[in-house]
């Protein structure tokens, strides 16, 4: 059985983050930045993936990193989720880097890159739509070719590029590589397009290799996934119910209401689920469990909807002042909603788990009954 | 302090003195409570060894190991969860020595007379009246309980009475042991939903109880209620449960077996549910851990209700999926149970029992409101009833 609580290490690495986020990306910052040029704040990521050794975590130490595991890496992205900064961790510390550690013993040049990344000093995403889900088809780009929707890839240095002949490291400044920024509805998760035009890059694995380490780079950031989307329902719960105690109307705390506080009630039990699906899928990722695929998949297929809920009802709650701009409401519902389409939808996790359960689906052929 | 080592020793020393084979099984269990191996949390002389009660599986083992037997926790589970807990807690020497022993052995079935008709999720409004006799310092009892599991296989009831009607409800009520043989106790099947009858009306007309049989004091009866009510929500979540072990392993079952039922509506409807069953797992499974780990979390709160929710969902999707089959139902014939099993019998009586368990034990609405006052820290509503004579109450 898996291990679903937290150990006094991974309490402190908890507190050691949300404070530096609490000093780094407060509200007002928050707001300022992501709707500036530069919505990345190098010197947050500095603190949290260098100084701390955030974005190592997952790196063994003899390739660079800090020999720890998924738990802890886990709890950095609860409090990210708290937070909703816009920093690549996500996407280069978790999905770039589980994906070269499942090439770094045959591939010096995986390894080496890996080495960068637990240091901090590279920021590498792969070049796949932010959507792409564990258990599809790993959706390939060529070195010439366009991939759309990539998640922070405009605070990387290098692309992890899959293509049909394998995957290929590329610089985001080599010449033949155009990394456009879209309008994200989810302003602190910067996307891109990417357009390859004949770009040059280092051959990482063979078509083969390539396919599974994507695979297991995003089977990695689908399982995380959820410990953001749990902090951030956490943060959104604790913003209402804080909010719902102070706010007075009817000469009453509003929050005394019953139609209001069965609403926060419901959302706690939700949240308590989370956490227990969130520390599944952590755990099992950690310890190699043999149901990982399964842990990860329903995790997904909670999660999801549980910080959608959460911030939805974060928004309304509040009234008026959850619809404005200034309010950092916004910011979480639209994180939130990303994240419910990020590495799968609920739907296509619960279309993995009736695979990995046997509950299939109806035969084609079988019309409905009646 | 006893640790594991030395409850090992103290479990083989018993089954050594009482071979499994040629002690009768009550024999067997009583030698086990005066061993101090029925509760190991108890206190030495009443069935226990003051012994942290994280310990009680090493006993367990050992004794599963040896077959030996057991006391069937199913059958007396009020007994187990909520009386023995209130005696310990409240009891006099007397009253621990005289009850708790054939209790936990199950010689002695309890039962509990906490609701009445017009007491529900207001328990503290109860009217059932206990009148103290002059003469013989004796309490008369009068009035109705209601939802009484167990009440006629029961020797002794738990019983909150109302003994000083002057005063606000919570703090005119007291709590007794009720001699469920006393002739003025009387025992009706209460028929349900289900055609069956696993729970009783209890009408008491001039019940007499000793002054010896009061738990606590004249009018502390709701502050030692207190101590039964938590007690029952700790008893649930002590077990591990297996993957599909509740209400979502008949309907899983169903679907492999059955391909010519499904459809895709059913399909998608069953995934969401699956999933949502095996994360309720998984919380329960992290409260056990917290529990195991000494740092209860306010989680337990929430299970119940998870549960209630799911149990209603699962098998009112059950009963769809059986199609013309959910339109039959196995036996309304009215018959009492002696153990109630959610998940026992068919999809249309795990669908009309399962409508209970939003009710029983605390109301869903009653639990959110728990949960959003003790655990979120929210304003409770104004009221209207704290300062008022019970005898003024509207009802």
């Amino acid at each position: 059985m898996t291990d679903l609580l937290y150990t006094e290490t991974e309490d402190d690495l908890r507190s050691a983050v949300r404070s530096l986020l609490s000093d780094r990306a407060d509200t007002p910052s928050l707001l300022a930045r992501i709707e500036s040029d530069t919505p990345y704040d190098p010197q947050l990521w500095k603190s949290l993936a260098t100084e701390m050794g955030a974005a190592g975590l997952l790196v063994p130490e003899e390739l660079g990193g800090q020999g720890a595991t998924h738990r802890e890496a886990a709890v950095v992205l609860e409090e990210l989720g708290r937070s909703v900064a816009p920093v690549p961790y996500l996407t280069s510390a978790v999905i770039a880097t589980e994906t070269l550690l499942d090439l770094a013993g045959e591939s010096a040049d995986a390894a080496e890159l890996v080495g960068a990344l637990a240091a901090g000093r590279t920021v590498a995403v792969l070049a796949v739509p932010l959507s792409a889900a564990p258990g599809g088809p790993v959706p390939l780009t060529g070195l010439t070719g366009r991939v759309t929707g990539v998640a922070d890839a405009a605070a990387a240095q290098v692309l992890l590029v899959p293509t049909a002949d394998g995957l290929y490291a590329v610089g985001t400044s080599a010449p033949g590589v155009t990394v456009d920024a879209l309008t994200p509805l989810d302003l602190t998760r910067p996307l891109a397009a990417v357009t390859f035009d004949g770009a040059a890059g280092t051959l990482l694995a063979d078509a083969a290799a390539s396919e599974a380490a994507v695979r297991r780079g995003l089977l990695a950031g689908a399982g995380l996934l959820a410990s953001e989307q749990l902090g951030l329902a956490e943060w959104c719960l604790e913003e209402t119910v804080r909010h719902t105690r102070e706010r007075h109307q009817f000469n009453r705390p509003v929050g005394g209401f019953q139609s209001l506080k069965h609403r926060m009630a419901q959302l706690w039990l939700e949240v308590v689920s989370a956490r227990a699906a969130a520390r599944n899928a952590a755990d099992a990722l950690a310890t190699g469990d043999p149901e990982t695929a399964l842990a990860v998949a329903v995790a997904q297929a909670y999660c999801g909807k549980v910080a959608v809920h959460a911030a939805e009802e974060c928004i309304q709650l509040h009234g008026g002042i959850g619809m404005t701009w200034e309010h950092p409401a916004h910011l979480y519902l639209k994180r939130a909603k990303s994240d419910a389409i990020a590495l799968g939808s609920a739907g296509h996790h619960r279309d993995a788990v009736a695979e990995l359960v046997d509950l299939r689906a109806p035969a084609k052929s079988m019309s409905p009954r009646g | 302090m006893t640790d594991a080592t030395e409850l090992r020793r103290r479990t083989q020393e018993l089954l050594r003195a009482h071979p499994v084979a040629t002690t009768e099984p009550t024999d067997f269990l009583k030698a086990r409570f005066d061993a101090g191996l029925a509760w190991v949390h108890y206190p030495v002389g009443l069935g226990g060894l003051d012994a942290p009660r994280s310990l009680q599986p090493v006993v367990d083992a050992e004794l599963e190991a040896a077959d030996a037997p057991g006391n069937d926790p199913r059958k007396i589970g009020i007994g187990l969860g909520m009386a023995a807990p209130t005696v310990l807690g409240y009891g006099t020497d007397e009253q621990k020595q005289r009850f708790l022993r054939p209790l936990w052995v199950g010689e002695e079935v309890w039962c509990q007379l906490f609701s009445e008709p017009g007491a529900g999720s207001d328990l503290a409004a109860l009217a059932t009246r206990a009148v103290r006799d002059e003469d013989s310092g004796d309490w008369i009892v009068n009035g109705q309980k209601v939802w009484t599991s167990s009440a006629h296989l029961a020797r002794w009831a738990i019983l909150i009475a109302r003994t000083d009607p002057d005063v606000p409800k919570h703090r005119g009520i007291t709590y007794f042991i009720c001699d469920m043989t006393d002739p003025g106790v009387e025992v009706r099947p209460l028929r349900q939903i289900t055609g069956e009858a696993e729970f009783n009306e209890v009408f008491l007309t001039d019940v007499r109880i000793p002054d010896a049989h009061r738990l606590g004091a004249v009018g502390d009866g709701w502050k030692v209620a207190q101590t039964t009510l938590n007690n029952e929500r700790v008893a649930i979540g002590g077990a591990r449960i297996p993957r599909e072990g509740g209400m979502i392993g008949p309907i899983a079952q169903t679907w492999r077996e059955r391909p010519e039922l499904r459809t895709h509506d059913l399909h998608q409807r069953l995934l969401t549910l699956w999933v949502e069953a095996e994360v309720a797992r998984l919380t329960g499974e992290r409260l056990r851990q917290q529990l195991v780990a000494g740092h209860p979390g306010p989680e337990g709160a929430g299970m119940k209700l998870t549960f209630a929710r799911l149990n209603q969902e699962i098998s009112g999707l059950e009963v769809e999926l059986l199609g013309d089959e959910g339109l039959l139902y196995s036996d309304w014939t009215m018959r009492r149970p002696d153990l109630v099993d959610f998940t026992g019998r068919d999809a249309g009586y795990r669908y009309l029992r399962s409508k209970g368990n939003s009710i029983e034990g605390g109301t869903s609405e009653v639990l959110l409101n728990i949960v959003a006052e003790r655990v979120l820290g929210l304003p409770s509503e104004p009221r209207n009833d704290k300062d008022v004579a019970w005898k003024d109450l509207a009802r």
